[in-house]
């Protein structure tokens, strides 16, 4: 039965991977297709060994920047949805801002703020956590609202206090929706900061990839690509961490 | 020891519609006695708990507890619901603890009275599963013990086994008034279910549709404690013919 698992979970996705790599090497090599308009992957493995150490330092930086958006969204998103689901009146003003400043295309805003705010990191953080604080409210708010009314009474009916109320019961309750928006929320971080790049800076895998398009060379393009999608899937399963330890109830009970 | 004199809710829905929930109800609940309330839906028996409870004011008439108008909720109270609604991030122990911890006591003090009251419902030994993997009648066990840990001379019941299959539904009835006989209790029980509403009570409270009056309260006189025979005793069929002719002579609209 395990052997059988393996092979289903890990096995097959990694001979299909691996076919569709060999297939792509082969077909650039036959149909002679140029580099800079699709490198074979050998050639985008080798460009990204000779910019390992360069890279680093990129790395960091978009790094740093997301994780900084990353962090701002919960910071401002979840006192938000609090007091969204706290007051109906807060709810009524505050609700369309947030709908009207996720409507907004971020990629538009980005120029404006990278006027506004200058170079550096900063900016880019502000994209990011634009980007990515909406699903935290939305999630945080719904996870908030979800308490069922019967528990509420409860604890009205044993006369703990509103505070306690919001620690012990609708906090908790609302962690798994939380972690929803927040896993939502790390993936959209990593596309602020590189949108943020993209329009302003010499930083960054974003300003890699942008430079290295401008400069025909599209293997470079292609491993920063490659490396943004490793730092995305390796942050959102951080936070799937996170959220393992934090709500170990989620887990599967396992066999049964 | 709950004393509910001409007592009135109506509502405001949110479209703004004045809604009669309760209508001049009248009932005087004796200390320890097992009343329950029977009638169709939506017609005001939740409320009614909630009136009692303190959780909601009532419009007009007066509800005392013990000789004191019930402004706000009082902790004398355990609360039992048609859903278990337990904390999923807790174990069974630390769920049943969640009452006295929110009442504002030390959870630490109550742990042997709460692990005895797991074995009491026979929970002996699931004190650190989570909610998740017992199934609908062991968490409205815990449910119920949950209530009781506080020791609270009032237990109000709406519908607590509503959600569970007729077999499991029988067996709770019974569990329950085996752990009643053992520590006595006011009990106000809501329920949809005519048999329940007759195996469980001292006097049945017969309610109309919304807005809900009491139709009738008719005394059971089936002697405790009772078990599965009670129900082949004639006295249960009359009754419970009693109560169905209520409920179903009301069907016919008036107006």
């Amino acid at each position: 039965m395990i052997s059988r698992r393996l092979v289903g979970d890990y096995l097959v996705p990694a001979a299909t991977l691996a076919g569709v790599l060999v297939a792509w090497e082969a077909a650039t090599h036959a149909l002679r297709v140029p580099r800079f308009v699709m490198p074979a992957p050998s050639a985008i493995l080798a460009e990204g060994w000779d910019w390992r150490y360069r890279f680093l330092g990129h790395a960091w930086v978009t790094l740093y920047e997301t994780l900084g958006g990353f962090a701002l969204s919960i910071v401002v998103g979840v006192p938000l949805a609090v007091l969204i689901v706290y007051s109906p009146t807060l709810k009524n003003a505050l609700y369309p801002l947030i709908v009207l400043a996720q409507s907004v295309p971020k990629i538009a805003i980005a120029p404006v703020l990278l006027l506004v705010l200058g170079h550096g990191e900063i900016p880019k953080v502000i994209v990011a956590f634009l980007v990515a604080f909406f699903p935290v409210v939305v999630d945080t708010a719904t996870g908030l609202a979800a308490t069922p009314p019967e528990l509420l009474d409860l604890s009205r009916s044993y006369r703990a206090s509103a505070f306690k109320t919001f620690l012990k019961v609708r906090l908790p309750m609302a962690m798994p929706f939380f972690f929803a928006g927040a896993k939502v929320a790390i993936t959209l971080s990593v596309i602020g900061a590189v949108v943020g790049e993209f329009v302003g800076s010499d930083k960054g895998l974003g300003y890699v990839i942008l430079s290295a398009t401008s400069y025909w060379k599209t293997e470079l393009a292609f491993s920063s690509m490659i490396l943004l999608s490793v730092m995305a899937i390796v942050l959102f399963g951080a936070v799937a961490l996170v959220e393992r330890l934090v709500c170990p109830w989620l887990a599967p009970t396992g066999e049964e | 020891m709950i004393r509910l004199d001409g007592v009135t809710k109506t509502y405001r829905t949110r479209r703004g519609d004045l809604v009669r929930a309760v209508e001049d109800v009248t009932l005087h609940v004796e200390e320890n006695e097992f009343v329950t309330l029977v009638g169709p839906s939506g017609c005001g028996k939740s409320t009614l708990l909630k009136l009692v409870a303190g959780l909601t004011p009532a419009t007009h008439g007066a509800i005392r507890v013990r000789d004191t108008a019930v402004s706000e909720p009082f902790p004398d109270v355990g609360f039992v619901f048609q859903q278990p609604v337990l904390l999923p991030w807790r174990s069974v122990l630390d769920n049943v603890l969640f009452s006295v911890e929110m009442l504002g006591q030390q959870p630490r003090q109550y742990r042997k009275q709460a692990a005895d009251l797991l074995e009491l419902t026979g929970l002996g030994g699931f004190e650190t599963k989570y909610p998740r993997e017992l199934s609908g009648g062991m968490q409205q066990r815990v449910a119920i013990c949950r209530a009781l840990l506080p020791d609270p001379s009032l237990l109000l019941m709406d519908e607590p086994f509503g959600a569970l299959d007729a077999m499991t539904r029988e067996e709770m009835s019974l569990e329950l008034l085996r752990i009643w006989e053992e520590r006595r209790k006011t009990i106000l029980f809501v329920t949809h279910s005519i048999p329940e509403a007759i195996l469980l009570a001292d006097r049945v409270v017969v309610m109309t549709p919304r807005p809900g009056r009491i139709a009738r309260i008719l005394e059971v006189g089936l002697p405790r404690p009772r078990t599965i025979e009670s129900e082949f005793d004639p006295r249960f069929k009359a009754a419970s013919d009693e109560v169905r002719g209520l409920i179903f002579a009301r069907r016919v609209p008036a107006r």
